[in-house]
Protein backbone atom coordinates (compact mmCIF):
# COMPACT_ATOMS: atom_id res chain seq x y z
CA UNK A 1 0.00 0.00 0.00
CA UNK A 2 1.37 3.29 -1.23
CA UNK A 3 1.67 6.12 1.86
CA UNK A 4 0.14 9.52 0.91
CA UNK A 5 2.00 12.60 2.92
CA UNK A 6 -1.26 12.59 4.47
CA UNK A 7 -0.66 9.40 6.15
CA UNK A 8 2.65 10.82 7.41
CA UNK A 9 0.60 13.48 9.23
CA UNK A 10 -1.53 10.92 11.22
CA UNK A 11 1.96 8.67 11.53
CA UNK A 12 3.35 11.95 13.44
CA UNK A 13 0.48 12.89 15.67
CA UNK A 14 0.29 9.01 16.84
CA UNK A 15 0.21 9.23 20.62
CA UNK A 16 2.59 6.35 20.50
CA UNK A 17 5.51 7.72 18.95
CA UNK A 18 7.81 8.55 21.84
CA UNK A 19 7.77 11.74 23.03
CA UNK A 20 10.75 14.57 24.16
CA UNK A 21 10.52 13.31 27.41
CA UNK A 22 11.43 9.60 26.28
CA UNK A 23 14.26 11.01 24.11
CA UNK A 24 16.01 12.48 27.00
CA UNK A 25 15.48 9.72 29.23
CA UNK A 26 16.90 7.36 26.51
CA UNK A 27 19.57 9.39 25.17
CA UNK A 28 21.19 11.41 27.70
CA UNK A 29 22.62 10.52 31.38
CA UNK A 30 21.32 12.53 34.89
CA UNK A 31 19.02 15.27 32.98
CA UNK A 32 18.04 17.49 35.62
CA UNK A 33 15.28 19.62 34.44
CA UNK A 34 15.04 23.29 35.03
CA UNK A 35 12.04 25.53 35.29
CA UNK A 36 10.20 28.87 34.56
CA UNK A 37 11.31 31.86 32.26
CA UNK A 38 12.25 34.41 35.35
CA UNK A 39 9.24 36.40 33.59
CA UNK A 40 5.65 34.64 33.98
CA UNK A 41 5.48 31.05 34.95
CA UNK A 42 6.75 27.74 33.80
CA UNK A 43 5.21 26.50 30.53
CA UNK A 44 5.08 22.54 30.76
CA UNK A 45 4.48 22.05 27.00
CA UNK A 46 8.23 22.79 26.81
CA UNK A 47 10.70 20.67 28.96
CA UNK A 48 14.48 22.00 29.33
CA UNK A 49 17.84 21.64 31.42
CA UNK A 50 21.45 19.76 31.58
CA UNK A 51 22.82 16.15 31.22
CA UNK A 52 25.56 14.35 30.14
CA UNK A 53 26.08 13.59 26.35
CA UNK A 54 28.73 10.81 26.34
CA UNK A 55 30.79 13.00 29.18
CA UNK A 56 29.87 16.51 28.38
CA UNK A 57 27.13 18.53 29.73
CA UNK A 58 24.81 19.53 26.89
CA UNK A 59 21.27 21.32 27.43
CA UNK A 60 18.45 19.92 25.86
CA UNK A 61 15.20 21.06 25.34
CA UNK A 62 12.08 19.36 24.61
CA UNK A 63 8.37 20.21 23.38
CA UNK A 64 6.30 17.41 25.27
CA UNK A 65 3.01 16.22 23.85
CA UNK A 66 2.55 13.44 27.24
CA UNK A 67 1.08 10.21 26.37
CA UNK A 68 -1.75 9.77 28.67
CA UNK A 69 -4.75 11.89 28.18
CA UNK A 70 -3.67 13.44 31.72
CA UNK A 71 -0.37 14.18 30.89
CA UNK A 72 -1.40 15.50 27.72
CA UNK A 73 -3.90 18.09 28.84
CA UNK A 74 -0.91 18.86 32.37
CA UNK A 75 1.76 19.53 29.14
CA UNK A 76 -1.23 21.51 26.97
CA UNK A 77 -1.06 19.00 24.18
CA UNK A 78 2.62 20.48 23.50
CA UNK A 79 1.29 23.58 22.18
CA UNK A 80 3.60 26.25 23.80
CA UNK A 81 2.99 29.82 25.25
CA UNK A 82 5.20 32.74 25.22
CA UNK A 83 7.04 31.56 28.56
CA UNK A 84 8.00 28.15 26.88
CA UNK A 85 10.01 30.12 24.48
CA UNK A 86 10.88 32.43 26.65
CA UNK A 87 12.53 28.88 29.11
CA UNK A 88 13.93 27.72 26.35
CA UNK A 89 15.94 31.05 25.11
CA UNK A 90 16.89 31.07 28.72
CA UNK A 91 18.60 27.88 28.85
CA UNK A 92 19.98 28.64 25.72
CA UNK A 93 21.94 31.59 26.98
CA UNK A 94 23.07 29.84 29.72
CA UNK A 95 24.60 26.91 27.39
CA UNK A 96 26.33 29.82 25.50
CA UNK A 97 27.41 31.42 28.54
CA UNK A 98 28.62 27.73 30.03
CA UNK A 99 29.62 26.83 26.09
CA UNK A 100 27.35 23.69 26.05
CA UNK A 101 26.55 22.66 22.96
CA UNK A 102 22.41 22.40 22.85
CA UNK A 103 19.21 20.05 21.17
CA UNK A 104 16.39 20.88 20.95
CA UNK A 105 13.52 17.92 20.74
CA UNK A 106 10.36 19.45 18.32
CA UNK A 107 6.68 18.02 18.30
CA UNK A 108 4.41 20.63 18.59
CA UNK A 109 1.34 21.35 16.34
CA UNK A 110 2.27 25.22 16.83
CA UNK A 111 2.50 27.84 19.34
CA UNK A 112 -0.59 27.73 20.98
CA UNK A 113 -3.49 29.82 19.74
CA UNK A 114 -5.20 31.84 22.67
CA UNK A 115 -5.93 34.93 24.24
CA UNK A 116 -3.15 34.99 27.31
CA UNK A 117 -0.66 33.68 24.60
CA UNK A 118 -1.27 36.45 22.44
CA UNK A 119 -1.31 39.14 25.54
CA UNK A 120 2.17 37.87 26.76
CA UNK A 121 3.39 38.26 23.11
CA UNK A 122 3.50 34.48 21.14
CA UNK A 123 5.08 36.73 17.81
CA UNK A 124 7.26 38.54 20.20
CA UNK A 125 8.83 35.31 21.95
CA UNK A 126 9.51 33.57 18.62
CA UNK A 127 10.54 36.23 16.97
CA UNK A 128 13.43 36.49 19.57
CA UNK A 129 13.83 32.99 19.68
CA UNK A 130 14.92 33.83 16.08
CA UNK A 131 17.00 36.55 16.26
CA UNK A 132 19.04 35.02 18.95
CA UNK A 133 19.35 31.54 18.21
CA UNK A 134 20.80 32.73 14.50
CA UNK A 135 24.27 34.12 16.81
CA UNK A 136 24.17 31.52 19.69
CA UNK A 137 28.20 30.84 19.27
CA UNK A 138 27.18 27.11 21.04
CA UNK A 139 26.45 24.57 18.42
CA UNK A 140 22.71 23.80 18.22
CA UNK A 141 20.85 21.09 16.63
CA UNK A 142 17.23 20.52 16.36
CA UNK A 143 15.46 17.29 16.07
CA UNK A 144 11.97 17.26 14.54
CA UNK A 145 10.36 14.18 16.16
CA UNK A 146 6.81 14.23 15.28
CA UNK A 147 4.74 17.69 14.12
CA UNK A 148 6.79 20.64 13.40
CA UNK A 149 3.81 22.92 13.25
CA UNK A 150 5.06 26.21 11.82
CA UNK A 151 6.91 29.10 13.79
CA UNK A 152 6.21 27.44 17.14
CA UNK A 153 8.56 24.55 15.90
CA UNK A 154 10.60 26.83 13.99
CA UNK A 155 11.23 28.77 17.54
CA UNK A 156 13.63 26.18 18.34
CA UNK A 157 15.05 25.55 15.10
CA UNK A 158 16.85 27.69 14.01
CA UNK A 159 19.92 25.26 13.84
CA UNK A 160 23.23 24.26 12.84
CA UNK A 161 21.87 20.83 11.91
CA UNK A 162 18.06 19.76 11.63
CA UNK A 163 17.30 15.96 11.68
CA UNK A 164 13.77 14.52 10.92
CA UNK A 165 12.38 11.43 11.71
CA UNK A 166 11.04 9.61 8.69
CA UNK A 167 7.51 9.79 9.37
CA UNK A 168 7.93 13.57 11.17
CA UNK A 169 6.23 15.55 9.35
CA UNK A 170 7.06 19.92 9.45
CA UNK A 171 4.97 22.77 7.74
CA UNK A 172 3.84 26.44 7.59
CA UNK A 173 0.42 25.21 8.40
CA UNK A 174 -1.83 22.39 9.48
CA UNK A 175 -2.95 20.61 6.30
CA UNK A 176 -6.09 21.11 7.52
CA UNK A 177 -5.78 24.63 8.05
CA UNK A 178 -4.95 25.44 4.25
CA UNK A 179 -8.05 23.74 3.26
CA UNK A 180 -10.10 25.42 5.05
CA UNK A 181 -8.28 28.70 4.03
CA UNK A 182 -7.89 28.22 0.28
CA UNK A 183 -11.05 25.75 -0.52
CA UNK A 184 -12.79 26.02 2.37
CA UNK A 185 -13.29 22.56 3.16
CA UNK A 186 -10.73 21.36 5.84
CA UNK A 187 -11.77 17.58 4.28
CA UNK A 188 -9.21 18.78 1.53
CA UNK A 189 -6.39 18.25 3.54
CA UNK A 190 -5.11 14.91 2.30
CA UNK A 191 -4.64 17.59 -0.89
CA UNK A 192 -3.01 19.85 0.95
CA UNK A 193 -0.69 17.70 2.73
CA UNK A 194 0.44 16.62 -1.07
CA UNK A 195 0.58 20.11 -1.96
CA UNK A 196 2.39 21.76 1.04
CA UNK A 197 5.43 19.48 0.85
CA UNK A 198 5.53 18.31 4.28
CA UNK A 199 6.91 15.47 4.39
CA UNK A 200 11.11 14.44 5.37
CA UNK A 201 11.93 13.69 2.40
CA UNK A 202 10.58 16.80 1.26
CA UNK A 203 12.10 18.84 3.55
CA UNK A 204 15.51 17.26 2.88
CA UNK A 205 15.23 17.99 -0.93
CA UNK A 206 14.07 22.01 0.05
CA UNK A 207 17.65 22.38 2.31
CA UNK A 208 15.34 22.49 5.39
CA UNK A 209 16.62 19.23 6.69
CA UNK A 210 19.84 17.81 6.35
CA UNK A 211 19.57 14.03 7.75
CA UNK A 212 16.10 11.99 7.70
CA UNK A 213 16.67 9.32 11.12
CA UNK A 214 15.29 6.01 10.20
CA UNK A 215 12.44 5.13 12.24
CA UNK A 216 11.65 1.02 11.83
CA UNK A 217 12.68 0.39 15.23
CA UNK A 218 10.84 3.55 17.03
CA UNK A 219 11.12 3.66 20.72
CA UNK A 220 13.38 0.43 20.95
CA UNK A 221 17.36 0.58 22.78
CA UNK A 222 19.18 0.22 19.41
CA UNK A 223 16.75 3.21 18.15
CA UNK A 224 17.88 5.64 20.64
CA UNK A 225 21.59 4.27 20.37
CA UNK A 226 22.06 5.18 17.18
CA UNK A 227 20.29 8.76 17.84
CA UNK A 228 23.13 8.80 21.12
CA UNK A 229 25.79 7.71 18.79
CA UNK A 230 25.15 10.47 15.49
CA UNK A 231 24.28 13.10 18.53
CA UNK A 232 27.86 12.82 20.05
CA UNK A 233 29.54 12.67 16.40
CA UNK A 234 27.90 15.09 14.99
CA UNK A 235 28.31 17.50 18.25
CA UNK A 236 31.93 16.96 18.41
CA UNK A 237 32.36 18.16 14.84
CA UNK A 238 30.25 21.22 15.55
CA UNK A 239 31.87 21.89 18.21
CA UNK A 240 35.54 21.97 16.22
CA UNK A 241 33.97 24.58 13.76
CA UNK A 242 35.44 28.15 13.44
CA UNK A 243 33.01 29.14 11.00
CA UNK A 244 29.99 27.74 12.82
CA UNK A 245 27.91 31.08 13.06
CA UNK A 246 29.02 31.87 9.57
CA UNK A 247 27.69 29.05 8.14
CA UNK A 248 24.23 28.89 10.28
CA UNK A 249 23.55 32.26 8.87
CA UNK A 250 24.35 30.88 5.40
CA UNK A 251 22.45 28.16 5.86
CA UNK A 252 19.13 30.02 6.37
CA UNK A 253 20.24 32.60 3.86
CA UNK A 254 19.98 30.35 0.77
CA UNK A 255 16.78 28.83 1.72
CA UNK A 256 14.06 30.03 -0.82
CA UNK A 257 13.58 29.98 -4.31
CA UNK A 258 13.04 33.05 -5.84
CA UNK A 259 12.92 34.66 -9.94
CA UNK A 260 15.94 36.55 -10.33
CA UNK A 261 15.33 38.95 -13.56
CA UNK A 262 18.47 40.49 -15.03
CA UNK A 263 18.44 44.40 -14.79
CA UNK A 264 19.15 45.82 -17.94
CA UNK B 1 -9.15 50.40 28.20
CA UNK B 2 -11.49 52.39 25.80
CA UNK B 3 -12.93 50.30 23.05
CA UNK B 4 -11.38 52.50 20.69
CA UNK B 5 -8.33 54.79 21.27
CA UNK B 6 -7.93 56.27 18.15
CA UNK B 7 -10.92 57.85 18.64
CA UNK B 8 -8.89 60.10 21.32
CA UNK B 9 -8.98 63.66 20.71
CA UNK B 10 -4.94 63.80 19.70
CA UNK B 11 -5.41 61.56 16.84
CA UNK B 12 -8.32 63.32 15.54
CA UNK B 13 -7.50 65.01 12.58
CA UNK B 14 -10.21 67.49 11.66
CA UNK B 15 -11.86 70.16 13.91
CA UNK B 16 -15.34 69.26 15.25
CA UNK B 17 -14.42 65.41 15.83
CA UNK B 18 -16.23 62.46 15.26
CA UNK B 19 -19.75 63.16 15.45
CA UNK B 20 -19.79 66.62 14.19
CA UNK B 21 -17.34 65.68 11.39
CA UNK B 22 -19.13 67.48 8.50
CA UNK B 23 -19.22 65.25 5.28
CA UNK B 24 -19.02 67.41 1.93
CA UNK B 25 -21.60 65.89 -0.42
CA UNK B 26 -20.51 66.30 -3.79
CA UNK B 27 -22.75 64.84 -5.93
CA UNK B 28 -21.77 62.13 -8.05
CA UNK B 29 -18.14 61.64 -6.55
CA UNK B 30 -17.23 58.37 -5.65
CA UNK B 31 -17.05 57.79 -2.33
CA UNK B 32 -15.92 55.01 0.77
CA UNK B 33 -17.98 53.81 3.38
CA UNK B 34 -15.63 54.03 6.91
CA UNK B 35 -16.38 51.14 8.86
CA UNK B 36 -16.16 53.08 11.95
CA UNK B 37 -18.47 55.90 11.75
CA UNK B 38 -20.39 54.73 8.91
CA UNK B 39 -20.36 57.58 7.15
CA UNK B 40 -19.45 57.72 3.20
CA UNK B 41 -16.52 59.82 2.40
CA UNK B 42 -15.87 61.53 -0.99
CA UNK B 43 -12.41 59.27 -2.13
CA UNK B 44 -10.69 63.07 -2.93
CA UNK B 45 -11.25 64.32 0.52
CA UNK B 46 -9.87 60.94 2.01
CA UNK B 47 -6.82 61.54 -0.25
CA UNK B 48 -6.21 64.75 0.72
CA UNK B 49 -6.15 63.08 3.93
CA UNK B 50 -3.80 60.11 3.43
CA UNK B 51 -6.69 57.66 3.74
CA UNK B 52 -7.80 58.55 7.07
CA UNK B 53 -11.30 59.25 8.03
CA UNK B 54 -12.37 62.83 9.81
CA UNK B 55 -13.09 60.03 12.27
CA UNK B 56 -9.69 58.98 12.52
CA UNK B 57 -10.10 55.62 10.80
CA UNK B 58 -6.81 54.51 9.01
CA UNK B 59 -8.19 52.97 5.32
CA UNK B 60 -5.40 50.56 3.95
CA UNK B 61 -2.87 52.08 2.14
CA UNK B 62 -0.67 51.36 -1.22
CA UNK B 63 2.74 50.64 -0.53
CA UNK B 64 3.87 53.12 -3.07
CA UNK B 65 1.74 55.85 -1.93
CA UNK B 66 2.73 55.05 1.48
CA UNK B 67 6.12 55.82 0.28
CA UNK B 68 5.32 59.10 -0.93
CA UNK B 69 3.78 60.58 2.30
CA UNK B 70 6.66 59.25 4.53
CA UNK B 71 9.95 59.77 2.44
CA UNK B 72 11.06 63.24 0.75
CA UNK B 73 10.13 64.19 -2.21
CA UNK B 74 11.60 62.20 -5.25
CA UNK B 75 14.07 60.60 -2.98
CA UNK B 76 13.12 57.11 -3.10
CA UNK B 77 15.81 54.74 -4.99
CA UNK B 78 13.93 51.39 -5.55
CA UNK B 79 16.09 47.86 -4.69
CA UNK B 80 15.98 44.21 -5.74
CA UNK B 81 12.68 44.60 -8.07
CA UNK B 82 14.06 42.43 -10.16
CA UNK B 83 13.68 39.33 -7.03
CA UNK B 84 9.97 37.95 -7.68
CA UNK B 85 7.81 34.77 -6.98
CA UNK B 86 8.07 31.21 -8.62
CA UNK B 87 6.04 28.58 -8.02
CA UNK B 88 8.53 25.90 -6.25
CA UNK B 89 6.22 23.36 -4.79
CA UNK B 90 4.02 23.92 -7.79
CA UNK B 91 1.29 24.51 -5.49
CA UNK B 92 -1.95 24.14 -7.22
CA UNK B 93 -3.38 27.67 -8.51
CA UNK B 94 -0.67 29.52 -7.25
CA UNK B 95 0.38 30.99 -10.27
CA UNK B 96 -2.84 32.00 -11.44
CA UNK B 97 -2.86 33.51 -8.15
CA UNK B 98 0.00 35.43 -8.51
CA UNK B 99 -1.07 36.69 -12.04
CA UNK B 100 -4.20 38.34 -10.60
CA UNK B 101 -3.29 39.88 -7.47
CA UNK B 102 -0.05 41.26 -9.96
CA UNK B 103 -2.73 43.04 -11.95
CA UNK B 104 -4.82 43.92 -8.73
CA UNK B 105 -1.97 45.70 -6.73
CA UNK B 106 0.24 46.92 -9.55
CA UNK B 107 3.17 45.49 -8.02
CA UNK B 108 5.61 42.24 -8.74
CA UNK B 109 5.84 41.08 -5.04
CA UNK B 110 4.20 41.67 -1.75
CA UNK B 111 7.08 44.43 -0.22
CA UNK B 112 8.78 46.96 -2.24
CA UNK B 113 12.18 48.32 -0.67
CA UNK B 114 15.21 50.63 -1.72
CA UNK B 115 16.75 54.02 -0.42
CA UNK B 116 15.01 57.38 0.48
CA UNK B 117 15.83 60.31 2.57
CA UNK B 118 13.07 61.10 5.21
CA UNK B 119 13.62 64.76 6.47
CA UNK B 120 17.25 64.83 4.94
CA UNK B 121 18.56 61.53 6.50
CA UNK B 122 19.55 58.52 3.86
CA UNK B 123 17.75 55.39 5.31
CA UNK B 124 17.25 52.01 4.23
CA UNK B 125 13.16 51.57 3.69
CA UNK B 126 10.73 48.33 3.26
CA UNK B 127 6.87 48.83 2.44
CA UNK B 128 4.73 45.82 2.13
CA UNK B 129 1.95 45.67 0.53
CA UNK B 130 -1.49 44.37 1.47
CA UNK B 131 -2.94 44.48 -1.87
CA UNK B 132 -0.75 41.64 -3.40
CA UNK B 133 -1.67 38.79 -1.61
CA UNK B 134 -2.59 40.64 1.89
CA UNK B 135 1.19 41.05 2.75
CA UNK B 136 2.07 37.13 2.48
CA UNK B 137 5.26 36.51 3.29
CA UNK B 138 6.86 33.62 0.31
CA UNK B 139 10.80 33.23 -0.29
CA UNK B 140 10.93 36.50 -2.78
CA UNK B 141 9.50 38.91 0.18
CA UNK B 142 11.69 36.86 3.34
CA UNK B 143 15.00 36.89 -0.05
CA UNK B 144 13.86 40.98 -0.45
CA UNK B 145 14.04 41.97 3.19
CA UNK B 146 17.01 40.34 4.26
CA UNK B 147 18.71 41.42 1.38
CA UNK B 148 17.76 45.31 2.57
CA UNK B 149 19.21 45.00 6.20
CA UNK B 150 22.25 43.39 4.23
CA UNK B 151 22.28 46.60 2.07
CA UNK B 152 21.85 48.33 5.15
CA UNK B 153 25.08 46.61 6.40
CA UNK B 154 27.21 47.45 4.10
CA UNK B 155 26.34 50.84 3.67
CA UNK B 156 25.87 51.61 7.47
CA UNK B 157 22.07 52.89 7.23
CA UNK B 158 19.41 52.83 8.92
CA UNK B 159 16.43 50.57 8.32
CA UNK B 160 12.67 51.88 8.31
CA UNK B 161 10.02 49.15 7.81
CA UNK B 162 6.33 49.08 7.32
CA UNK B 163 4.59 46.02 7.77
CA UNK B 164 1.39 44.44 6.50
CA UNK B 165 0.78 41.01 6.15
CA UNK B 166 -2.01 38.14 6.63
CA UNK B 167 1.72 36.14 7.92
CA UNK B 168 3.56 33.27 5.88
CA UNK B 169 2.57 32.13 2.41
CA UNK B 170 0.98 29.08 2.67
CA UNK B 171 1.78 28.25 -1.33
CA UNK B 172 5.10 28.27 -0.88
CA UNK B 173 5.15 25.86 2.03
CA UNK B 174 8.57 25.45 4.14
CA UNK B 175 10.22 27.52 2.14
CA UNK B 176 7.86 30.61 3.08
CA UNK B 177 8.01 29.45 6.96
CA UNK B 178 12.00 29.38 6.22
CA UNK B 179 11.90 33.15 5.44
CA UNK B 180 11.17 33.79 9.08
CA UNK B 181 14.59 32.36 10.04
CA UNK B 182 16.07 34.06 7.27
CA UNK B 183 15.26 37.94 7.73
CA UNK B 184 15.20 37.27 11.80
CA UNK B 185 19.13 36.38 11.37
CA UNK B 186 19.54 39.77 8.85
CA UNK B 187 18.08 42.06 11.77
CA UNK B 188 20.43 40.66 14.08
CA UNK B 189 23.53 41.30 11.99
CA UNK B 190 21.74 44.89 11.04
CA UNK B 191 21.15 44.82 14.94
CA UNK B 192 25.07 44.19 16.24
CA UNK B 193 26.88 46.32 14.14
CA UNK B 194 24.72 49.34 15.58
CA UNK B 195 22.22 50.69 13.69
CA UNK B 196 19.01 51.45 14.38
CA UNK B 197 15.68 49.58 13.21
CA UNK B 198 12.23 51.55 13.23
CA UNK B 199 9.05 49.48 12.72
CA UNK B 200 5.46 50.61 11.74
CA UNK B 201 3.05 48.14 12.12
CA UNK B 202 0.04 48.46 9.91
CA UNK B 203 -3.19 46.82 9.46
CA UNK B 204 -3.38 43.98 9.64
CA UNK B 205 0.00 42.50 10.84
CA UNK B 206 -0.05 38.85 11.54
CA UNK B 207 1.40 35.50 11.83
CA UNK B 208 4.91 34.57 10.62
CA UNK B 209 5.72 38.33 10.39
CA UNK B 210 4.74 39.67 13.66
CA UNK B 211 6.62 36.55 15.10
CA UNK B 212 9.61 37.78 13.07
CA UNK B 213 11.19 41.00 11.74
CA UNK B 214 7.80 43.16 12.83
CA UNK B 215 8.52 42.32 16.91
CA UNK B 216 12.40 42.54 16.23
CA UNK B 217 12.82 46.29 15.59
CA UNK B 218 14.49 48.71 18.32
CA UNK B 219 11.67 50.95 18.08
CA UNK B 220 8.53 49.16 17.41
CA UNK B 221 5.29 52.00 15.97
CA UNK B 222 2.14 51.15 15.18
CA UNK B 223 -0.97 52.95 13.12
CA UNK B 224 -4.08 53.32 15.00
CA UNK B 225 -6.92 50.99 15.55
CA UNK B 226 -4.14 48.58 13.42
CA UNK B 227 -4.62 44.47 13.75
CA UNK B 228 -1.56 43.32 15.41
CA UNK B 229 -0.97 39.61 16.79
CA UNK B 230 0.10 36.23 15.92
CA UNK B 231 -2.67 34.00 15.58
CA UNK B 232 -6.25 34.73 13.56
CA UNK B 233 -8.88 35.59 15.38
CA UNK B 234 -10.99 33.15 14.26
CA UNK B 235 -8.61 30.57 15.04
CA UNK B 236 -8.34 31.51 18.63
CA UNK B 237 -12.38 31.60 19.14
CA UNK B 238 -11.95 27.60 17.90
CA UNK B 239 -9.42 26.89 20.13
CA UNK B 240 -10.76 28.45 23.07
CA UNK B 241 -14.62 28.78 22.33
CA UNK B 242 -14.77 31.87 23.56
CA UNK B 243 -15.60 35.14 22.16
CA UNK B 244 -12.69 37.96 21.72
CA UNK B 245 -13.64 41.08 22.89
CA UNK B 246 -13.52 43.78 20.15
CA UNK B 247 -10.29 45.85 20.71
CA UNK B 248 -8.16 42.14 21.42
CA UNK B 249 -5.17 42.30 18.87
CA UNK B 250 -5.86 45.81 17.95
CA UNK B 251 -2.56 48.41 18.06
CA UNK B 252 -3.95 50.11 21.99
CA UNK B 253 -4.42 46.22 23.09
CA UNK B 254 -0.70 45.41 22.02
CA UNK B 255 0.47 48.88 23.49
CA UNK B 256 -1.47 48.86 26.80
CA UNK B 257 0.39 44.73 26.96
CA UNK B 258 3.81 46.05 26.26
CA UNK B 259 4.56 45.03 23.00
CA UNK B 260 4.88 48.24 20.92
CA UNK B 261 6.43 51.46 21.89
CA UNK B 262 3.79 53.60 20.61
CA UNK B 263 0.87 54.49 18.36
CA UNK B 264 1.88 57.37 15.65
CA UNK B 265 -1.45 58.28 13.38
CA UNK B 266 -0.29 58.24 9.54
CA UNK B 267 0.35 62.26 9.43
CA UNK B 268 2.54 62.58 11.77
CA UNK B 269 4.90 59.64 11.22
CA UNK B 270 7.21 61.37 8.27
CA UNK B 271 8.18 64.29 11.21
CA UNK B 272 8.32 61.37 13.94
CA UNK B 273 10.26 59.27 11.83
CA UNK B 274 12.63 61.72 10.85
CA UNK B 275 12.98 63.11 14.54
CA UNK B 276 13.92 59.22 15.32
CA UNK B 277 16.57 59.08 12.79
CA UNK B 278 18.18 62.62 14.14
CA UNK B 279 18.14 61.14 17.33
CA UNK B 280 20.36 58.12 16.47
CA UNK B 281 22.44 59.99 14.76
CA UNK B 282 21.10 58.91 11.41
CA UNK B 283 20.35 55.73 12.65
CA UNK B 284 24.02 54.81 14.27
CA UNK B 285 25.68 54.70 17.47
CA UNK B 286 27.68 58.05 18.27
ZN1 LIG C 1 -14.87 57.25 9.76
Amino acid sequence: MSQIPYDRVKLARDSKRPTGQDYIKNIFKNFIEFHGDRRYADDKAIMGGIAWLDGSPVTVIAIEKGHTSNERVERNFGAPHPEGYRKALRLMKQAEKFGRPIICFIDTSGAYCGIGAEERGQGQAIAENLMEMSTLCVPVLSILIGEGGSGGALALAVADRVWMLKNAVYSVISPEGCASILWKDSSKADVAAESLKLTAEDAKSLGVVDRILAEDDIGKKEYFERIHSLLIDEVNSLSKDPELLQKRYDRFRRIGMVKVEQII
Amino acid sequence: MPLLNFLKPENLLEEGGRSAAPIQSDAGEPEKNCPNCHKDIPLSRLWANQLVCPCGYHFRMKARHRISTVTDKNSYCELFSNIKSCNPLDFPGYEDKLDTVKTASEEEEAVICGTAMIGKQKCCIFVMESYFMMGSMGSAVGEKITSLFEYAIKHRLPVIGFTVSGGARMQEGLLSLMQMAKTSAAVKRHSDVGLLYVAVLTDPTTGGVTASFAMEADIILAEPGATVGFAGKRVIEQTTRQTLPKEFQSAEFVLEHGFIDKIVVRKEQKKFLAELLKMHNGGQKL
